[in-house]
């Protein structure tokens, strides 16, 4: 059981001042070093004594992971920039108000101030069976306790679960997804690029993690083509608390609008599923159709098929329709 | 080495989740050793075997016995050739996410277990109605030809060590480890298909208590790492240079006669005089 306390375990804190002395850090202890960007997810597990690492490397004195360029209209973001600078930054906000939008209602001022890009995609699940150090598969166990006849799983997952019904709450990854960038990935044996929709995995593919990252890799950066900069883009997030809360469910689009019609699209939900979810089979659908009503109505039934709702989570079926729908829709409106 | 792996419950009680997967590792490099052992033993021990074997056996009149012997019916390679597949598909599925090969194996996994268990009713079903039922499995006579064989390896006289009948006594050991290991992984595996989503049955945890679902795990993951074992060997067997007319048999369905003379004792498994493609259901 989980049980917060003033004080975390005892770890060896690394303060690297370049990747490549992290990843040598990450080498030496392999699975039991943990890396640590701005801490918002991290301070959780360590006081919660749930997560015990015998490393944490700090990537926060790594200047190169901080910051955001551009080249040939790919804008390069780098995994240490705060959600603040992400939010700031002119060509982000100008090409990408998407990721923008994405990222302001992902936490409050305060939180953004301190977190992260890369520390809000790589996010852990906020499932509190999994949280509060109970023995599922997530934790290495062989029950879910929230998809049990007497579970409390209002906040889990209705699409995507396989065993484990956690659902992936980050805001700012179905943006990414939507806007298709790509995840630069660094180990010591060199660097790898992953498409972001390829970046987060379900359980059914690894129930231990949300993203392909192993021990050893680290999220350098997010490269953002400009395939889709300037495009018609929505943004919608449903929450508890409006102030600030992680998303019920939470939807992204990228559209390419001409005269009305809809040349192309990326419609991606998260807070649904496991990981950010692409609804293709609705892209499909309204894709070379007039942005209207029935198109989206459509787009919504479409994204809604082969939902399992749990006990307590039905209502987000209804939610997740009309995301989608308004998100083809979009906000005019 | 662990054997077991134990976890906390919400009510901080020591449970049982599954096995460790260090047994895998084991289970495989036993099965390497195994393969290796059987490498030298028959580079070294069985020429010497086979030249005292030589000197009192064998010769019995080719006459009556067809050049095409069936062994396996097309029924029962069907069978072999689906069991195998599902097999393959269920060891692969299981084991490379474990070892860092990481795809979405749970439902491939499941319906490899559904063909395989249905395969397996099968071949029950026909074994026991169409087959010599029998003949694959281990008898109180096949205890003393497997001391007269041991006695015979140890360097003591071969004198009274009979050929096979349909199938050696290997064979046997072999089903009969296969067997087990199959009603382990097919018994726990079919009440495991409540832990996860599928159209057959609604998922519910809490059919079992923790600890009984602990112990189907620990079951379901004993019985497949011996599968690994029993697969690398058999696989090892099957592609033996001189075993490999027992592999063509299990494509082709028959042996040769110099190949049933050799190796099985006509008065043990009698065959008929009718060809092979039209004898009576060959009672294998």
């Amino acid at each position: 059981m989980a049980v917060i306390r003033d004080k975390m375990p005892a770890f060896q804190l690394f303060q690297p001042a370049s990747t490549g002395e992290a990843l040598g850090v990450l080498d030496q202890y392999g699975a039991d070093a943990w890396v640590l960007a701005g801490g918002l997810d991290s301070w959780d597990w360590f006081k919660d004594r749930v997560k015990k690492p015998a490393a944490v490397v700090d990537l926060g004195g790594i200047e190169s992971l901080r910051s955001i360029r551009s080249f040939g209209g790919t804008v390069e973001i780098g995994a240490m920039a705060t959600l603040r600078e992400v939010v700031r930054n002119p060509d982000v906000s100008s090409q990408f108000s998407l990721l923008v939008e994405a990222t302001e209602l992902a936490a409050s001022p305060q939180i953004r101030n301190q977190g992260t890009i890369g520390g809000n995609i790589g996010q852990d699940t906020r499932c509190w069976y999994y949280r509060d150090g109970w023995s599922c598969y997530r934790a290495g166990g062989n029950i879910c306790y929230a998809d049990t006849p007497t579970a409390m799983n209002r906040e889990h997952a209705i699409l995507g679960a396989s065993r484990c019904v956690a659902v992936n709450p980050s805001d700012t990854a179905p943006a990414l997804v939507a806007l298709d960038a790509e995840m630069v990935v660094e180990n010591s044996g060199g660097q790898r690029v992953i498409p972001a929709q390829d970046f987060f995995i379900g359980p059914a593919i690894d129930i231990m993690r949300m993203t392909v990252l192993q021990p050893g890799d680290i999220l350098t950066s997010i490269r953002i083509p400009s395939t889709w900069a300037g495009q018609r883009f929505y943004f919608e997030k449903s929450r508890d608390r409006a102030v600030w809360d992680f998303p019920l469910a939470n939807v992204a689009s990228a559209a390419r609008i001409t005269n009305g019609v809809i040349e192309d699209i990326r419609i991606v939900a998260n807070g649904v599923a496991p990981y950010p979810v692409r609804f293709t089979a609705a892209e499909d659908a309204v894709r070379g159709e007039a942005v209207s009503d029935e198109t989206a109505e459509r787009a919504g039934e479409i994204a809604i098929r082969g939902v399992r709702p749990l006990a307590h989570n039905g209502y987000k079926v209804a939610l997740l329709r009309n995301l989608v729908k308004r998100s083809v829709r979009g906000a005019e409106a | 080495m662990e054997i077991f792996q134990w976890d906390t419950n919400p009510w901080g009680q020591e449970t049982l989740i599954r096995i460790s997967w260090d047994l895998l590792y084991l289970f495989f490099w036993a099965g390497i050793a195994f393969i290796v052992f059987h490498v030298l033993y028959a580079a070294v021990w069985l020429p010497r075997l086979a030249r005292e074997a030589a000197n009192g056996g064998g010769g019995e009149a080719a006459a009556g016995i067809p050049e095409k012997i069936e062994r396996h019916t097309l029924a029962a390679r069907l069978f072999h050739w689906v069991m195998a597949a599902a097999m393959l598909a269920l060891l692969v599925t299981g084991f490379f996410p474990i070892i860092g090969i990481q795809f979405a194996w749970v439902t491939i996994h499941w319906i490899a277990g559904v063909v395989l268990t249905i395969s397996i009713i099968y071949h029950v079903i026909h074994a026991s109605f169409y087959l010599d039922f029998w003949s694959i499995w281990l008898l109180p006579a096949d205890l003393a030809e497997a001391a007269q064989r041991v006695k015979r390896q140890l360097g003591g006289s071969g004198g009274g060590v009979q050929r096979h009948a349909k199938y050696p006594l290997d064979h046997k050991l072999y089903h009969t480890a296969v067997m087990l290991a199959g009603l382990a992984v097919i018994g726990t595996g079919l009440v495991m298909m409540f832990r996860i989503e599928n159209p057959l049955v609604t998922s519910n945890a809490y059919l079992l208590a923790e600890e009984t679902w602990g112990l189907m795990y620990a079951l379901h993951g004993l019985g497949a790492v011996l599968f690994v074992m029993l697969t690398l060997t058999h696989i090892y067997f099957a592609v033996r240079p001189d075993k490999f007319w027992l592999t063509k048999s299990m494509i082709f369905g028959s042996v040769d006669r110099e190949q049933y003379l050799a190796h099985h004792d006509p008065s043990r498994w009698v065959v008929s005089e009718k060809p092979a493609a039209s004898q009576e259901p060959a009672k294998n």
